[in-house]
């Protein structure tokens, strides 16, 4: 184990610096994750418009420097994505980390796909898989808690 | 003290993790086991196993003889006055557990309060909790002050006519705060109320007498004492385990059994239902006269003066905080770096071989009290020594280095 390959530059940047903190206006979705054992908060907002595209995703919350740079990272790949690559960028995300599945293109860019293995270290160290993906499980809740809204919505329309 | 001989009296400490020198400093979690305590558990399966108290053949004579011997040299271990004061349980949890369900059966109505404090261990709560759910009590805190002691006047003024009994730890798993607890026992004797002791970071530290407490049960975690898994002891004065109800029931801890009536078993018995982790007492013994081995003084000023030695020379170090400076501080030393969560420290110490904890220590009241969510715990067992704490604090500057800090 190379704790160099854990806390690449990249990920301490993040987690010193993250992106996209704060509470985001006018957000149509929002969850909050938990990690009971260390006591890692995450708050995410998310902003859906109309075309089903995330306008804005912000987090608030506390952790380590693995949990935080993971979900600054994910709202660096999910702004702008419509919800359906958000899905596939997730699921890259999931299986990266799972080491099942390498990363597809799945609409990213190099340098996205770069980000999203900056975090590939935390495979060797199985205990703080949890730090990393708090966040991605809390944006998958709060796409799943309105998207029923909004096929709901759908279905009346 | 020879503290190079007790460390080779623990096969673990000789091992290499990740390609460094093991430097355990998670003893308040678990301590790891002396020799003496791997081989009777060894020698138990091999050569004297049987289940105890209930056949009457060779093995099983010797077998209930060597249970009771552990039992025998715990009494002397805590000073208790008899031997069916000491009830063996699965852990120090359950141990409060039965203490919280029987006497919570027995005493307690809605309304009625049960005095905790800030610094407790889950495990010193949730039992109550059950009451506050069950029958209605109610649950108080007394507090702590910045520096974790408890405020001892502020828990006087808890008390009241509906406090039915007072539950408090007698060493912080967090702070390391010393709580004393006998002067707590004494005021609380004023008014006629039992006190529970959760002894299960004392018992390996400092010198337990029951007796000179004066409390009404004490709770202990053998796999903290240089013991096995799977054991804990509670310690009841005796006038509470004969009128207490029973808790598990099954074989073992009956007297009579009828198709409409069962009698109890006498004590200690009477607690201790179902087949009991006996190897692991047996075992358990060996700990006892480990610790003995070395005597108790020389324990609190081998750990004392490493406590000292450590939080010297973190103090030291440029953004490291220690949490609590209470009056009397045993050694655990829970600590936060300006900059790094408690779990990347903890990630990056592993790495060069240093065993700490990270979290909230199953003490979540305590963090939130010191608006903390989290915080890196050093702890310290008989085996460790300077060279430990010198390669620890090197390890603290690899964090800063890691994470870049000035």
């Amino acid at each position: 184990m190379d704790l160099k390959e854990l806390y690449q530059d990249i990920i301490l940047e993040h987690g010193k610096s993250p992106r996209n903190f704060g509470k985001c206006e006018k957000y149509t979705h929002e969850a909050k994750g938990y990690n009971p054992l260390c006591g890692d908060q995450v708050h995410v907002y998310l902003k859906l418009n109309d075309e089903k595209k995330v306008e804005d995703l912000t987090f608030e919350g506390s952790g380590c420097a693995i949990s935080i740079a993971s979900t600054s990272i994910m709202t660096e790949l999910v702004k702008g994505k419509k919800l359906d690559v958000t899905k596939k960028i997730i699921k890259a995300f999931m299986n990266m980390i799972k080491k099942t599945d390498e990363i597809k293109s799945y609409d990213l860019s190099d340098e996205q796909k770069t980000k999203i293995m900056s975090l590939s270290g935390v495979q060797q160290y199985p205990m703080r898989v949890k730090c990393a993906t708090l966040a991605w499980h809390t944006l998958i809740s709060a796409i799943n808690e309105k998207e029923n809204v909004v096929t709901t919505e759908i279905n009346e329309s | 003290m020879d503290i190079t001989n007790i460390k080779s009296q623990f096969p673990i400490l000789s091992k290499k993790i990740n390609g460094k020198k093991l430097v355990y400093l998670d003893s308040s979690n678990s301590a790891q086991k002396p020799i003496t305590v791997l081989k009777a558990l060894d020698n138990f399966y091999k050569n004297e196993f049987s289940n105890i108290g209930r056949s009457i053949h060779a093995l099983a004579v010797n077998a209930t003889n060597k249970f009771e011997e552990t039992r025998i040299n715990v009494k002397n271990f805590i000073n208790a006055n008899s031997k069916d004061e000491i009830i063996f349980t699965k852990n120090a949890t359950e141990s409060i557990n039965l203490v919280a369900n029987t006497f919570g059966k027995q005493n307690i109505k809605k309304g009625d309060e049960i005095l905790i404090t800030e610094l407790e261990h889950h495990s010193n709560y949730v039992p109550w909790h059950y009451l506050r759910e069950t029958y209605g009590a109610i649950i108080k805190f007394a507090p702590i002050n910045d520096d974790g002691d408890i405020i001892i006047n502020k828990l006087k003024d808890l008390i009241t006519p509906k406090t039915k009994i007072i539950a408090i730890t007698h060493l912080s798993n967090v702070t390391g705060t010393i709580v004393p607890v006998k002067e707590i026992v004494e005021i609380a004797k004023k008014k006629n109320i039992p006190v529970l002791v959760d002894g299960c970071q004392s018992a390996p530290h400092i010198k337990i007498d029951v007796k000179d407490l004066d409390c009404d049960f004490y709770a202990i975690s053998c796999h903290k004492v240089y013991g096995p898994t799977g054991l804990g002891i509670l310690y009841a004065k005796k006038k509470w385990l004969e009128s207490l109800p029973p808790y598990i029931g099954g074989g073992g801890m009956i007297s009579e059994v009828k198709k409409d009536k069962i009698s109890y078993a006498p004590l200690p018995e009477k607690y201790e239902a179902g087949t009991m982790p006996t190897a692991e007492v047996v075992a358990f013994n060996e700990s006892i006269k480990f610790m003995e081995s070395i005597g108790a003084q020389n324990i609190i000023k081998h750990e004392q003066e490493l406590t000292n030695y450590a939080l010297e020379k973190m103090k030291k170090i440029n953004s490291v905080n220690i949490i609590g400076n209470p009056k009397n501080k045993a050694g655990v030393i829970s600590f936060t770096i300006k900059g790094i969560h408690p779990h990347d420290i903890s990630t990056i110490v592993d790495e060069e071989g240093v065993a700490i904890r990270a979290g909230h220590h199953c003490c979540q009241i305590l963090h939130e009290r010191l608006n903390l969510t989290a915080t890196a715990r050093a702890s310290i067992g008989v085996y460790n020594d300077k060279e430990d704490i010198d390669i620890f604090c090197n390890a603290i500057e690899k964090c800063r280095k890691v994470f870049e800090l000035k």
